[in-house]
């Protein structure tokens, strides 16, 4: 996957976690947090979807990684260079 | 002076615990108007079904405006049964005339009786992790937040701002009537001074209960979805499973007429007891006995009742029973009607009591009984005199309903209303 895929599947993940946020002005140098309405348990969710979609695990001392979405997906690009997108 | 010859009527109002509003969804109907003009319509909710597993089948579904009230984020977090009651709650709180935003939210009780809960969650948890072999890194962290016991109160309280108690009463298909009982003690206990209480279920989203009920011989099945609920007609084929929610504002009188609020009914008795005697099977004794306790409690004769909302679910030992049970009580008494709402929209399990109360809570202004449809061919072991099939009957001026809730492991109770 390229940056961009993995982009756009974290952008797919947040609309099922929060189906009621307009993702479409998310500023990728900003946290999640300060422009959604996300608490832990959410976070988890993005995880989740994560090893069931595409077998990726995250270990949770790796969890601060995911704050924004430019901080996840550079964290997950060499995770998921190998994942060929659907 | 009341006028009512009943015991409660002589407590102070501090003691009296009246109805101010209902909020629910049935089958056929998300709210009381519709609900009660499908039932003196004849009017069914009950249609084919498929659930994982057992395939087609038949069960009570519910429609209503969700997102009304709840978020599409809280509703995927949460449970049916907490969407189900977050809807009842909100729209009994809508329809009771309270200046919501200004009710202290620490005196608020909640108290949602159920038959199960957690199965539905747990069945999906499983299903799930049976797509990755059974690997268990992939089951949900919601998973506990969703089937602990207090679930569907809790995500009332969550929805909205209620911190004082919430919990939920595990009483088989008794739990409508149970939780209902369970607000009058809290309120008479001052424990609380204002409770949402009835009952709520998310059964048929769990295939296990279908596929039990199917092994015990005890599952409905017909060509037309809407004649499957047959209670008392020798045709019948079992139960028809239905998911549904029934909340209550419950209130003293003395708070009610503060703020003179819009009465729907005052619950006059109620009582709970136990059969002993086997896991499933009723026991018309035990039954009879609960029967009387209620009406002992509030100082009623079988004469002051106008309406027996029956329990019966459409198995011919349960519904036999219950008749030999009500025969006990009723039999030579003029003037009492029997009538049964399973027959329109299922068994709604933990919300059954609440919701078919609710069903025949306008007769207090309508004067009219609503029917038990499907009875074609009538049972002769359930041939009550007085019981009303197929078309509503007018009664003229009603003041009492009886209303019946019984369960498995011998639960049995009985809570009575009247107009006020």
């Amino acid at each position: 996957m390229t940056a961009a895929e993995i982009r756009n599947e974290i952008l797919d993940i947040l609309s099922d976690i929060a189906p009621d946020e307009d993702l479409s002005g998310l500023d990728d140098s900003k946290s999640f947090r300060e422009q959604m309405e996300l608490d832990s348990m959410d976070f988890l969710d993005i995880v989740m979807e994560l090893r069931k979609r595409h077998r990726v695990q995250i270990p949770e001392e790796d969890y601060g990684n995911l704050a924004s979405m430019h901080l996840t997906v550079t964290y997950l690009e060499p995770k998921m260079r190998d994942i060929v997108a659907a | 002076m009341s006028i009512y010859p009943d015991r409660t009527s002589t407590l102070p109002d501090d003691q009296r615990i009246v109805m101010t509003a209902v909020g629910l969804a049935s089958p056929n109907g998300p709210n009381l108007e519709s609900y009660r003009e499908a039932l003196l319509a004849g009017r069914s909710g009950v249609r084919n079904y498929n659930i994982r597993y057992v395939g087609d089948t038949h069960a009570g579904v519910c429609e209503f405006e969700g997102t009304k009230y709840q978020n599409r984020r809280d509703a995927r977090r949460g449970t049916r049964a907490g969407t189900v009651g977050i809807w009842s709650a909100s729209e009994a709180i809508a329809r009771s005339g309270l200046d919501w935003a200004n009710v202290d939210k620490s005196r608020v009780g909640i108290y949602i009786g159920i038959t199960e809960h957690g199965n539905v969650e747990t069945e999906n948890e499983i299903y799930s992790i049976s797509q990755f072999n059974y690997d268990t890194t992939v089951w949900s962290h919601h998973h506990n937040p969703r089937t602990v016991a207090n679930n569907p109160a809790g995500e009332i309280a969550l929805n909205l701002g209620i911190t004082g108690p919430h919990y939920t009463i595990g009483a088989a298909c008794a739990a409508g009537n149970a939780g209902i009982i369970q607000g009058v003690q809290m309120l008479r206990l001052g424990e609380c001074d204002l409770a949402i209480a009835g009952g709520v279920s998310e059964s048929i989203h769990t295939f296990g209960i279908f596929a039990s009920f199917k092994s015990q011989g005890a599952l409905a099945s017909h060509g037309d979805p809407t004649k499957a609920s047959r209670p008392f007609d020798k045709d019948r084929s079992g139960i028809v499973v239905a998911e549904g929610g029934c909340l209550y504002i419950l209130e003293r009188l003395s708070d009610a007429k503060k703020r003179s609020a819009n009465i729907i009914a005052e619950i006059v008795s109620y009582a709970i007891n136990t059969d002993a005697t086997d896991f499933v099977l009723p026991n018309p004794e035990r039954q009879a006995q609960c029967v009387r306790l209620a009406l002992a409690r509030g100082g009623l004769n079988p004469e002051q009742i106008q309406i027996v909302s029956t329990h019966a679910t459409g198995t011919t030992s349960g519904d036999n029973q219950e008749c030999e049970a009500l025969r006990q009580v009723f039999s030579g008494v003029p003037g009492v009607r029997f009538n049964n709402t399973k027959s329109f929209i299922g068994h709604t399990m933990g919300a059954a009591g609440a919701l078919e109360l609710a069903g025949n809570l306008p007769s207090f202004q309508d004067g009219v009984c609503h029917a038990t449809i499907n009875v074609d061919n009538l049972d002769p072991a359930c041939a009550l005199d007085g019981l009303v099939i197929n078309q509503p009957q007018e009664l003229g001026r009603i003041d009492y309903i009886l209303n019946n809730s019984f369960g498995m492991l011998g639960i049995n109770s009985v809570l009575v209303v009247r107009r006020f």
